[in-house]
């Protein structure tokens, strides 16, 4: 056990405060009954969130914002999924060299990649829209699919695979009754972070989605009109509430069976 | 079909990158046969036994099943199957579906599917344990079942990694028992991997007494034992009295040697050893009598004082120094009428046939 320490205690929560206050401001001025954001509190309703009901732009946003990150994640963990199998399982010539060029859209900021790919875009003649947003997208999501890929991947052992080998199974479905339905946890933590980065990302979509806007764009967008923040403030505690739920999901699946290899026991 | 090479390793050698870690294996193996492959962690067998499991190929040479070249067959062309060393249960299925999963090709019915199922684990006396996971199982019901899955293939040949490594002592031994009778009903040829010079002794028609990517010496138990080629074969099995020796004279029938601490000897020239070999005499403890005082002796007769007794229940070792040497000699074959004390002078004696001429 250890003995209880108060100077770290209050740390943590200044920590904890610094983190989340002006995050919860948000849910407590979308009930706010008033244009602007300034304490005191004016009265309670629920006008905001009934306001989003008939945005129809919003709803535009919201189904090109959920396009996209389907797209991304699906195609970026696809990639992952072999590129964790190829750095784990097989011997990879400059192996440091490629881990470090596919991890790269880790650091370059996000700024460059936009304004690359709409240099590469338009000089191909094409217009700009959702497909350079979800190729983006995928560029930029495939990274993080690939470390929890990797990390879930390394965390079972490869003899089960060899065992299926000598069992007479091929590669193909080697992968499928045994390397697939122990990478599962994995994959689908890979989905959720994957579509819940896409879903925030604002940079990229900003630069190469033209008029077709996605969320994080159109609330942007009507920051400019006083009018119309609130429901904005709505909107982001919604978004905060549903992309927590996802991440949490994500990260316990992602853990699901590891550390404690012996009791992993999803049926599939 | 010869049954005499069964399995054949012809001029073998893998490197992994710069580290040579068999070098030019040959070896035969009889069909039938339980085979054993031992040595000290880093010698080799796993890789040799993986190898013929198919998981790595070797940078030189062949190895045949049953005449056929397999070399370059991938593991699920063999017709060998693999009990690994942690197992390998599948995590995610049960114990129907682990022991199933070989079978997927063969086309059987449910029924049939279902029987070969139980016939497996009745072999392995697991009836019962279909519906559990691995993490419902213990160790040694692991093995069980890793056993089963790899038996319900009905292989040739049955490769076992180490499989007894994680078990306890007596279950080990339990075990040990029954895989050689399991191997005997069903005459498969059995290549079994480990360290345990014990269970090697206990369990083997012959061993491979394997050490730096090499096979030094290939017996039957006994031979490995009573007869050992080299120094590091009489080490490992076993315990052994080595003695530095020269040679003063060398002839094809006959060695007169001079064995350090006990004098010069003549014995017979079994391996064609010449006066430019360095060789080693050796006298396992238990064909070494110890008594008190100095008895008719038709055999060699050295008066010795006792450094040490130690007490190991079915046995008594005393290491012993003869007079005018810094030897220290190990005895186990040991009359209790003597009452010998440690610090007494004993006479020790051993038959000339037992001394055993080695090459370093």
């Amino acid at each position: 056990m250890y003995k209880k320490n108060n100077t770290l205690f209050i740390y943590c929560i200044f920590y904890f405060a610094f983190l989340y206050i002006p995050v919860l401001l948000l849910p407590i001025f979308s009930f706010n009954d008033s244009f602007h954001m300034v304490f005191p509190l004016k009265g309670f309703t629920f006008d905001w969130y009934v306001q989003m009901w008939n945005k129809s732009r919003l709803h535009q946003a919201l189904f090109n914002s959920i396009k996209v990150g389907v797209i991304a994640s699906v195609v970026s963990t696809f990639i992952a999924i072999f590129a964790a199998k190829a750095f784990t399982r097989y011997k990879v010539k400059f192996h440091s060299l490629s881990y470090g060029a596919i991890l790269l859209p880790f650091i370059i900021p996000e700024i460059i990649i936009a304004v690359a790919l709409i240099v590469i875009w338009t000089s191909l003649g094409l217009k700009l829209g959702l497909i350079p947003v979800t190729i983006s997208h995928i560029l930029f999501c495939t990274p993080f699919c690939m470390l929890i890929l990797i990390s879930r991947m390394e965390g079972f052992d490869k003899s089960l695979e060899e065992a299926s080998m000598d069992l007479g199974e091929n590669s193909f479905w080697t992968f499928w009754r045994v390397t697939f339905p122990l990478l599962l946890p994995g994959i689908i933590a890979s989905l959720l972070l994957a579509f819940v980065i896409s879903f925030d990302e604002f940079i990229l979509a900003f630069f190469l989605s033209s008029s077709d806007q996605t969320l994080p764009i159109y609330m942007w967008s009507q920051l400019r009109f006083p009018k119309k923040f609130p429901h904005i403030l709505a909107l982001g505690a919604i978004i905060i509430i549903v992309t927590s739920l996802i991440v949490m999901t994500a990260y316990w699946l992602r853990n699901l069976g590891q550390g404690k290899k012996k009791d992993f026991t999803i049926g599939i | 079909m010869s049954s005499k090479n069964y399995i054949k390793i012809k001029n073998l050698s893998k490197s992994f990158e710069d580290v040579e870690v068999l070098k030019n294996i040959n070896l035969e193996i009889e069909k039938g046969e339980f085979f054993s492959l031992l040595g000290p962690s880093g010698c080799g067998k796993t890789t040799l036994l993986r190898i013929l499991a198919g998981f790595e190929y070797p940078s030189n040479g062949q190895v045949y099943f049953d005449e056929a070249d397999v070399t370059s067959l991938p593991p699920n062309m063999r017709p060998s199957n693999m009990v690994f060393q942690n197992y390998a249960i599948f995590p995610h299925i049960n114990v129907q579906r682990n022991i199933e999963f070989g079978l997927r090709k063969e086309g059987l019915s449910n029924e049939e599917m279902k029987h070969r199922v139980q016939d497996a684990l009745k072999m392995v006396q697991l009836e019962g344990y279909e519906d559990r996971y691995s993490n419902q199982l213990s160790g040694g019901q692991r093995q069980r079942i890793a056993l089963a899955r790899a038996l319900v293939k009905q292989p040739k040949v049955l490769l076992l990694d180490e499989p007894l490594g994680a078990l306890d002592k007596k279950l080990r031994e339990e075990m040990q028992i029954e895989l050689r009778n399991l191997q005997k009903s069903l005459g498969i040829t059995f290549i079994f991997v480990t360290h345990d010079q014990e269970e090697a002794m206990t369990m083997s028609d012959r061993i491979a007494v394997m050490d730096e990517g090499n096979i030094l010496q290939v017996s039957p138990p006994k031979e490995i034992y009573h007869s050992p080629k080299n120094k590091f074969v009489s080490e490992f099995i076993g315990n052994i009295n080595i003695f530095k020796t020269n040679i003063l004279k060398a002839s094809p029938e006959e060695l007169l040697i001079d064995i350090e601490g006990l004098g010069k000897e003549k014995v017979q020239n079994k391996f064609d050893i010449s006066q430019s070999d360095m060789i080693y005499s050796a006298v396992r403890p238990e064909e070494i009598t110890i008594t008190k005082e100095k008895n008719s002796s038709e055999h060699n007769l050295y008066k010795c004082i006792i450094k040490n007794i130690s007490f190991y229940g079915e046995s008594t070792y005393f290491y012993v120094q003869p007079i005018n040497s810094e030897k220290i000699i190990m005895i186990s074959n040991y009359n209790d009428e003597y009452s010998l004390k440690e610090n007494d002078t004993c006479f020790i004696s051993f038959e000339k046939k037992n001394i055993k001429i080695i090459k370093d």
